[in-house]
């Protein structure tokens, strides 16, 4: 509720001071934006329903692993068949490591591994035991877990505690949600835009006065989040309006999905080439809560990390060199149970996985201790255990990616972060 | 561990005293009697702060979707409380022209399995007629069968969509149909889902839904249980006794429990049978689904933190397993109890002992429990006064809610009237203090400016476009109550698109400059005009400045309003809207398919004419941060 500092609760503790008009006046004038960073990029990618981690980033070297999915267990990569793509071998786990493999529709992703820009980790996630999405979801991104009244998101406390570059230039995009609304993980008291595509957004009157007029009535000096808002609104709009983004080419014959995530990733590359001071971006892709024919090597879930790793792989071609400053994650709220269900799907579990992406990740590595899937190794006798507290993979990423410093403000009550090594 | 079992027993405790002292192993599963009838008026009216004119706006803003020319004069006539205890009573007041309305709409008159046989997915029908894949097999006639087909999905899709923003603007019974909007989005479905889910929307709303809104909690409760709109939404529709439980009845060839168990499937070799066998196997012999048992908890009665256990999630599930309806490619149908599938072990939920074998009945007693349990009254107290009174409801309002609540054995309309009665809610701090959701900004301004029913699918897509696809939110929690989820800087900037639109005409059936009302305005001036649409859409409530600049354009805040110019060099104009693009205006936030097009930033994507006179004025108040406010 007290989400914009400066706007918000500084004017309407002046009102109740009963300062004069004209001071008021100013002040509701004077929005303070944040100073863009220093050129590092964190893009945060929300798989929205709970990836079931276990078929994503496959154990093909654990029997346990197959005798738990009879049916919906993804086959281990095919011996001595020499390269990938070879006859037969789309319907196995492409091989990583000898042990852990990906699911077959992430195959846009293994050029990025073979160049060492990609690392997965596993049994990664919330220590907390919900398996509720929208508890899990609200953790994942409160950054504290089994703690729900933390009003804030993880990455608004970030932009919040962080320094700012007093020679940068002020802008409204330093946070971006590709979402139709601002998601949990960058609500709080530190400005983030949230569109559904740049396009989008701008006012859609032909001509005349009237955003003039509609501008005027948002700065009126009143001091509440609608107007707070409207105001932070119409600087944004400027400030694109100037980047004129509309006229973009993808590089390096990038290709992204017709998809909504793949046009939101394309409007992420869009926002880092205008060099509007983008620091955090966010987007979020839903259909991962497969209770019921989840399919294996094809079907359901594989159709969405078709279109996961399309995206993905496209955004990170089209970047080019300019990934050497880009940190992509992924994360999920939970995994799901190891055992299939009765209906060919999988319930609610727990540890996930997530895929950290960059120039400075130090990749063709999967990390995480893995707990294995025998019976007695199982969370609870029936989920993935968790060996990595999703808290350690964020703070080294802000640290070493964006330079954070205060992370006890980022994450409270964590004092014992693991270091993974991630980050070159 | 220790935690859970503390938690057990409490909810044991809380449920024994509730329940009179009767046996805590027992669930009397007769409604108990419950205390007189609402009717009496409260005994407690209280302080009201508002002035009277601020509680006929108020009222007209909480209990209605949008004040229509002349309803502020209505109330003041009748009174403020007397209207509030009228429209507490639909059934007193006459709604005859909306129901003929719907009574002309298929999907609102027909079952939703005759709707399916009658207008079967595409996909299905692609199926049957072996040509999945290859439409080139088709005969004449078969095709024209599929186009029939696909017609008559997007005619049941825009039916149910359009059905619920023409009632909210058609019907006189406005209380009703605010909380026909708060009870679908506390049982929120998911039009996504899957084929069924779609035919099922228009009596899931009509016969679900609204005939309880106002009526017992627990009836209500157990409608949406035995509904195949939730039955096939949170898959208890499948759900059934793990395989290594003894079913009811057992299945046919199974002997007992015995074959059904794990080692019988694993012990058939998964090389020998193809996947297809496989999973009909598995299916067959089933195993529990606990998505609709979790939420029946978290979500529909006790709330995440009302007091229950990971294993009460189970064994609600258990007990409702058999809960199901016929299987959709059968064609479907409405509910039925199905012994084969039902878990007929023993379970204990929240502290009650179920014993073993008794089939329905395990389900009629949790949703008893659970409905009658007090963190269920608080929890439902809770979101009514969030939604009627405050985003912050004062804690004392919503104790008293939930006594009544309690009291009146889950009396909606006796909690409702604790609420809307209340000096909290008449309270300055509450006035003007709830931000509109999209669906209720779309249909206030239709109620405002005297549009008529739109029937297509483009007002429903205009609320999407703001933010609220209609049966389009994935996850079971529903849309946001509360402003600041509503609020940021891409949804203002809708809503005003939204206004901008509206001034240019191109929102269907919405004349910015012909609504009742207006006619007195047309030749009016400046001053006149700013004062008749304040009155119409901004419940009169404007700051002086607000006023100047509706009136001149400028604003003392800003030097020079002319140099602000933000209008979009980059915004190509597109194409008008594709009323076939309403099946895509459905975002994707928590687990379906993806969808297909570009969704949804189609709907005021022209750049739209300069308004003049009265339409800028409409269209100014429209997108103005007091429209947004309710």
């Amino acid at each position: 509720m007290q989400r914009r500092v400066f706007v918000r609760s500084g004017a309407l503790a002046l009102v109740t001071m009963g300062l004069s008009p004209s001071f008021l006046r100013r002040t509701a004038m004077g929005m303070e934006l944040p100073l863009a960073a220093k050129g590092k990029v964190l893009i945060c990618l929300f798989q929205r329903g709970a990836a079931d981690a276990l078929n994503v980033v496959v154990p093909h070297g654990e029997r346990a692993y197959y005798n738990l999915r009879p049916n919906i267990a993804i086959p281990a990569p095919l011996r001595g068949t020499g390269a990938a793509g070879s006859t037969g071998a789309a319907a196995a786990a492409i091989d990583l490591d000898g042990f852990f493999g990906l699911h077959p529709s992430l195959a846009p992703l293994k050029p990025i591994w073979d160049a060492g820009m990609l690392a997965p980790i596993h049994a990664v996630g919330s220590p907390s035991t919900t398996r509720s999405h929208f508890d899990a979801q609200d953790y994942m991104e409160s950054g504290t877990p089994d703690a729900k009244g933390t009003s804030d998101g993880w990455l608004n406390r970030y932009l919040a505690t962080s320094g700012t570059c007093e020679q940068c230039a002020p802008t409204p995009f330093r946070a971006v949600a590709m979402t139709p609304q601002t998601p949990r993980i960058l609500e709080g008291t530190a400005p983030a835009v949230a569109m559904n595509s740049l396009e989008e957004f701008a006012v859609r009157s032909g001509g005349g006065d009237q955003t003039a007029r509609l501008e005027a009535l948002y700065r009126t000096g009143s001091a509440d989040l609608i107007h707070g808002t409207g105001q932070e609104m119409f600087e944004a709009v400027k400030m694109l309006r100037t980047a004129n983004p509309t006229q973009y080419q993808p590089q390096n014959g990038a290709e992204y999905p017709k998809s909504q995530f793949g046009q939101r990733l394309k409007q992420i590359a869009q926002l880092i080439k205008s060099k509007v001071g983008l620091e955090i971006a966010f987007a979020d892709v839903g259909g991962w809560d497969t209770h019921v024919n989840q399919g294996g090597a094809t079907g359901q879930l594989a159709q969405r990390l078709d279109d996961f790793a399309k995206s993905i792989a496209a955004l990170t071609s089209d970047l080019g060199d300019g990934l050497e400053n880009v940190v992509i994650l992924t994360m999920s709220e939970f995994g799901r149970m190891a055992r299939q269900n009765g209906n060919g799907g999988t319930d609610h579990g727990h540890a996930g996985a997530m895929f950290v992406i960059g120039g400075s990740v130090k990749g063709k590595k999967v990390y995480g201790k893995w707990p294995g899937l025998s019976p007695e190794q199982l969370y609870e006798g029936r989920d993935l255990a968790l060996t990595t507290d999703f808290r350690s993979v964020f703070s080294e990423i802000a640290t070493k990616h964006l330079g954070a410093t205060n992370l006890s403000a980022m994450f409270p009550g964590f004092n014992s972060p693991a270091r993974l090594g991630l980050l070159g | 561990m220790q935690r859970s079992i503390r938690v057990v027993a409490m909810a044991a405790v809380a449920s024994l005293s509730a329940c009179g002292g009767s046996a805590a192993t027992r669930v009397d599963p007769a409604p108990r009697m419950t205390a007189p009838p609402e009717e009496q008026p409260p005994a407690d009216f209280g302080p009201r702060e508002q002035t009277a004119d601020e509680q006929v706006n108020h009222v007209l803003a909480r209990l209605t979707f949008g004040a229509r020319p002349g309803d502020v004069e209505t109330v003041r006539s009748m009174g403020v409380d007397k209207w509030i205890d009228l429209q507490l009573h639909p059934e007193r007041i006459n709604d005859a022209a909306s129901d003929r309305y719907f009574d002309q709409l298929e999907s609102y008159s027909t079952p939703s399995s005759v709707l399916q046989q009658k207008y079967p997915p595409p996909n299905q029908l692609l199926q049957r007629l072996g040509a999945k894949g290859d439409r080139s097999k088709l005969t004449p006639a078969e095709t024209a069968e599929l186009r029939d087909a696909t017609a008559g999905v997007r005619k049941v899709t825009i039916e149910a969509q359009s059905g619920r923003v023409d009632r909210a603007l058609l019907s006189e019974r406005q209380l009703q149909e605010v909380m026909t909007d708060f009870w679908l989005n506390h049982f929120s479905v998911y039009i996504q889902k899957g084929p069924p889910e779609r035919y099922q929307l228009a009596q899931y709303e009509s016969k679900v839904i609204r005939p309880n809104a106002l009526g017992k909690f627990h009836t209500l409760l157990e409608a949406v249980a035995k509904s195949p709109a939730m039955l096939f939404y949170l898959d208890n529709w499948e759900s059934q006794a793990d395989s290594n439980r003894p079913r009811l009845v057992p299945l046919p060839g199974a002997g007992g429990r015995g074959r059904g168990g794990r080692g019988g499937l694993a012990g058939l070799g998964g090389q020998q049978l193809t996947p297809q066998q496989q999973q009909m196997l598995a299916r067959r012999r089933g195993g529990l689904n606990e998505n609709y048992g979790r939420e029946l908890l978290e979500l529909h009665t006790l709330g995440v933190d009302g007091g229950y256990t990971q294993q009460d999630v189970i064994n609600v599930a258990r007990a409702l397993t058999g809960w199901t309806f016929p299987r959709p490619q059968q064609g479907g149908g409405e509910f039925a109890f199905n012994p084969q599938m039902h878990d007929a072990g023993e379970k204990v939920v929240l502290g009650h002992r179920l014993a073993a074998g008794r089939g329905i009945d395990d389900g009629e007693d949790v949703l008893n429990i659970v409905s009658r349990h007090p963190s269920t009254a608080r929890y439902i107290a809770f979101k009514l006064a969030r939604r009627f009174v405050s985003d912050t409801p004062p804690g004392a309002l919503v104790e008293r809610a939930a006594a009544t609540f309690t009291r009146t054995d889950g009396d909606i309309r006796a909690t409702l009237r604790t609420i809307v009665t209340s000096p909290e809610f008449f309270a300055q701090k509450a006035y003007r203090s709830k931000v509109k959701s999209p669906f209720e900004v779309v249909v206030s301004a239709r109620r405002a400016l005297s549009a008529p029913p739109d029937g297509t699918l483009r007002t429903a897509q205009t609320i999407a476009t703001l933010g609220e696809p209609i049966y389009g939110h994935q996850s079971p929690n529903g849309w946001p109550e509360t402003g600041d989820q509503w609020l940021n800087t891409g949804s203002i900037l809708n809503r005003i698109n939204f206004g901008v639109a509206i001034a240019a005409g191109r929102i269907p059936g919405v004349s910015p400059t012909n609504w009742k009302g207006a006619e007195s305005l047309q030749n009016a001036t400046v001053e006149q005009q700013v004062d008749g649409v304040v009155s119409a859409l901004l419940g009169g409530g404007v700051s002086p400045d607000t006023r100047a600049i509706l009136i001149t354009g400028k604003n003392p805040f800003l030097a020079s309003p002319a140099a602000l110019d933000t209008t979009p060099e980059m915004a190509k104009p597109k194409e008008p809207v594709d009323p076939d693009e309403a099946m895509m205006m459905l975002p994707e936030p928590g687990g379906g398919p993806p969808l297909r097009g570009p969704a949804r930033d189609r709907a005021f994507g022209k750049l739209q004419l300069p308004a003049k006179g009265l339409a800028l004025i409409v269209g100014l108040a429209i997108g103005s941060p007091e429209f947004q406010r309710r």
